[in-house]
């Protein structure tokens, strides 16, 4: 049994200290947010934050996260203003890539509030998008960064 | 926003819960017939193939018969069928309809998302519903109030007596409507009532999607449910010499191995436990069906055919004549070539299957609900209303999901396992084993008058077929639509055109990639327009406005004067930057963009700075905002492919197998994209596909205007380089 700690929320699991971060959490909390896209760290759709940094959850053995806070698509409060911008700019499609486009957002945003376009442009190019919303995302973290300044 | 897909008979039973008030609408051979939910239970002559039902509480839920996969439709069919409702939009949700033959497209007579049709094909029958309802609800209110019904008016969830100002909830009434007869023919209004129809609304998934809640297929969970996975082979055809099942069997978590159709199962706790003992099994497969297969042999295979005759698909006036010497002022011809493309959805292919005895139940991001229903009654052995399939959000179709074989797969493997399954496919099995676009070759030959007007085009494609195998049914006369689509209904004015096609056959699985034949069409017709126009000394947007004189040309000829005019077409560019053009037409909806563009020689990169976008869908754009949406994803998922992507081949099978080998355009190299809606052309067209095919062109045009390089191959950055 290890113990993670999710969201604020403290879980014991009983899985074999190599799995990935990302099935752990889908499989055994049942926090389905954060996506499989790639299990290879080239698209970005299983983006979480750990101790706060944004990290590829598909390529994180769960052994290397014991004890730091972990934090998922659902642990983001609904009214973070990267969520409201999403909103706002109706940014999705399909939505798949979307929770781990606004994970990356949000960790770029609490390490630079006022990003450049340049900043966004590095900060966001690991996650990709198949629907191609990237216009939107711009506009939206460009959006949420003016109402967290 | 959305609840798990509901049967019909659970459907009827929840809208009459608390005395609801539903609204089925039948498509019968005489058009349409609209009834009562009760009515369509009573008499199964009837088939129900759409639903409003508004609760006591006053809550619309909109049954929806085409799968949400971002381009919004859960969001516009709704919106047709609130509008004519008059309802509350607050108030209005929607849920996926169940597989069955009661919800199949009554143009396509199949349960099908897809051909850029899902609001073309039900605008009418959902407005009917709706009108029907709202009819029905202020009968009921005239009759509460006992005044004439000309004195009531629907507004908004509520019927309204205007000379009193009396109110009454659509909530309050739908006990008393739902006693009443269904009008047949019911009013529809007029497009200057319409209250939400033309607005950009926000769209019902978004929120759920923002917050990590929407159920994807991938994030179906049912109880005992197991993990599954298929060991699959390298090359095409190859089937298994040998494995180590025991291997496979003892690796942590692993409840079955066993062989199926395209490789060996492997059935587990989790689905790494199914990758891990994947690799355990240490398959080795034989050759295949043609170890030949790769790049150099398949573009020997599309340059060959070239020389090759096919059938023709259309032969108007005499174009050979038009070539001949002192015939025509300019003639050239020239040959290009397209790679195969994946589809490359960010959810991988997955499906959640429980077979039992006496029922089947399949959760899955599907775009063809008919095909997985009839699949897994071939599997099962069951009665389709034994069968019921959940369709879930899909993260991404683009055509992908209208192929049903991962669902085939998850059915076999849950019927053998003998318990609930979810099939994942990992992403190089997503990759490898695509239903490609095709690649394509072709050949054209164009002639153009003194005076700069088109008099003879001559094109050949080499294509393998898609509808030959996919529905056969659609085959005209020999001819696959889909390879020739684009070029036999160019809106240009061409006296004589000459289009053939010939098939080429190989074992690469292929499908309908979001604007299927019109994404390589679409590129070569454009391209050669450009090359065309630099021959005949014209400016590329006069050329092409020159073959757009009669009146029927009105909405193509507008939509090229506006791409033109909003990006500055004609005036000095920006410095180091150039523009091409493009326009097309495909699935009744015409487009035209604008490409500005830099190309960096040395390093043979290009970038796309903005594209302006004109398009006409018709009459009628049911949200704006979804439409500039999906005109966005179109340009960008089209300039990806233009740019960088290509699947390559070798040892008979696929070698392309993840975003670091399938170069998808990221966040770096996405324009700024404008998009402005025309509305000159009388009919309804699409808007998924349709803002595809001209980007590809417009940049490899703007790439000839800058560098005087013209690539007639894709991905133009690897063709680039290539010339270095």
């Amino acid at each position: 049994m290890i113990s993670l700690k999710v969201n604020g929320k403290t879980y014991r699991v009983d899985v074999p200290p190599g799995r990935m971060l990302l099935w752990v959490i889908r499989e055994k909390l049942g926090l389905t947010g954060t996506k499989f896209g790639c299990g290879m760290a080239q698209c970005g759709a299983c983006t979480v934050h750990v101790n706060g940094r944004a990290v590829r959850s598909c390529v994180t053995p769960v052994s290397s996260v014991l004890g730091k806070e972990i934090v998922t698509i659902e642990g983001i409060p609904k009214d973070h203003p990267v969520k409201q911008a999403w909103i706002a700019e109706q940014v999705p499609q399909c939505g798949y890539c979307q929770p781990g486009q606004i994970m990356q957002a949000t960790a770029l945003l609490a390490s630079n509030p006022a990003p450049t376009e340049a900043d966004i442009v590095k900060a966001m190019n690991g996650n990709l998008c198949r629907c191609g919303t990237y216009p939107y995302i711009k506009r939206a973290i460009l959006r949420a960064s003016r109402r967290m300044r | 926003m959305k609840m798990k897909g509901l049967t019909r008979r659970e459907f009827i039973k929840y809208s009459l819960a608390g005395a609801g008030f539903a609204i089925a609408l039948t498509i019968t051979p005489n058009g349409y017939r609209i009834l009562k939910a009760e009515e369509a239970e009573a008499d199964s002559r009837f088939h129900p193939n759409l639903w409003i039902s508004i609760a006591e509480d006053g809550r619309v839920t909109i049954i929806i018969n085409k799968s949400e996969m971002g381009q919004g439709v859960s969001t516009a069919l709704p919106m047709t069928a609130a509008d004519e409702l008059d309802a509350n939009w607050r108030l209005v949700s929607f849920v996926e309809a169940p597989a069955g033959p009661e919800y199949r497209d009554p143009v396509m007579g199949l349960q099908l998302t897809g051909g850029s049709s899902s609001v073309k094909d039900m605008y009418k029958p959902f407005r009917m519903a709706g009108a029907a309802a709202r009819t029905m609800l202020i009968s009921a209110a005239a009759r509460t109030w006992s005044v004439p019904e000309g004195e009531c008016e629907a507004v908004s969830g509520t019927v309204r007596q205007a000379k009193t100002g009396r109110v009454l909830t659509y909530g309050e009434l739908v006990k008393k409507a739902s006693a009443l007869p269904v009008p047949q023919k019911p009013a529809l209004k007029k497009t200057s009532q319409f209250t939400f129809i033309g607005r950009p609304l926000a769209r019902l998934d978004i929120p759920d999607k923002v917050n990590g809640a929407a159920v994807f297929g991938m994030d179906i969970s049912v109880p005992g449910m197991l993990y599954a996975g298929i060991a699959r082979p390298p090359a095409y055809g190859a089937k298994p010499l040998s494995y180590n099942r025991e291997a496979a069997l003892k690796s942590p978590g692993v409840v079955k191995v066993f062989p199926v159709p395209h490789g060996i199962a492997v059935v587990a706790d989790g689905i790494e436990d199914v990758w891990k003992a994947i690799r355990a099994l240490n398959v080795k497969w034989d050759k295949g069906a043609s170890p030949e297969l790769d790049n150099k042999t398949l573009r020997k295979s599309f340059i060959e055919g070239l020389d090759k005759r096919g059938p023709v698909a259309l032969d108007r006036g005499d174009a050979a004549k038009a070539f001949l010497p002192g015939a025509a002022h300019v003639r050239i011809e020239a040959a290009y070539m397209l790679p195969y493309l994946a589809h490359v959805t960010m959810e991988p292919m997955d499906c959640t299957a429980h077979v039992r005895q006496d029922r089947c139940d399949i959760w899955v991001p599907t775009q063809n609900q008919t095909g997985v229903l009839q699949s897994a009654a071939r599997i099962t052995g069951l009665q389709t209303d034994r069968i019921h399939v959940h369709t879930t959000y899909l993260g991404g179709g683009f055509g992908r999901r209208g192929d049903f074989g991962y669902a085939t797969e998850a059915v076999q493997i849950s019927k053998l396992a003998g318990a609930p399954v979810k099939l994942i496919w990992s992403r190089p099995e997503d990759i490898k084993y695509d239903t490609f676009r095709p690649g394509q070759s072709c050949r054209i030959e164009g002639a153009v008058d003194s005076g700069g007007r088109l008099i003879s085009w001559s094109h050949k494609v080499v294509v393998p077929s898609i509808f030959e195998h996919f529905a056969p049914q659609m085959m005209k006369g020999g001819i696959d639509p889909a390879a020739v689509s684009g070029i036999v209904d160019m809106d240009y004015e061409i006296p004589n055109l000459h289009v053939e096609w010939v098939k080429l056959e190989n074992p690469i699985p292929i499908g309908f990639w979001r604007s299927v034949g019109n994404s390589h069409n679409g590129f070569t017709i454009e391209s050669f327009m450009d090359e065309l126009a630099h021959a005949a000394n014209r400016d590329p947007v006069e050329f092409r406005l020159a073959q757009l004189v009669k009146k029927r040309h009105l909405p193509a000829m507008r939509l090229i004067e506006t791409a033109a005019e909003k990006a500055g077409w004609g005036k000095p560019p920006k410095k180091g930057q150039a523009m091409g053009i493009a326009y097309h037409f495909s699935f009744g909806t015409r487009v035209a963009q604008v490409a500005e563009v830099s190309v960096d020689e040395k390093k043979g990169s290009i970038t796309v700075h903005k594209v302006v976008c004109a398009i006409d869908c018709g009459p009628v754009a049911v949200n704006p905002s979804i439409l500039t949406a999906q005109a966005t994803g179109g340009i960008i998922m089209g300039l990806s492919a233009a740019l960088g992507e290509r699947i390559d081949f070798k040892n008979g099978g696929t070698i392309t197998s993840n975003f670091y080998n399938y170069r998808e355009l990221r966040i770096s190299h996405a324009p700024e994209i404008e998009v402005h809606i025309l509305k000159n052309q009388k009919t309804m067209g699409g808007v998924g596909e349709p803002p595809l095919p001209p980007i590809a062109p417009a940049v490899a045009n703007a790439v000839f205007a800058a560098t005087g390089k013209r690539i007639r191959n894709l991905p133009l950055e690897p063709e680039l380089k290539g010339r270095l």
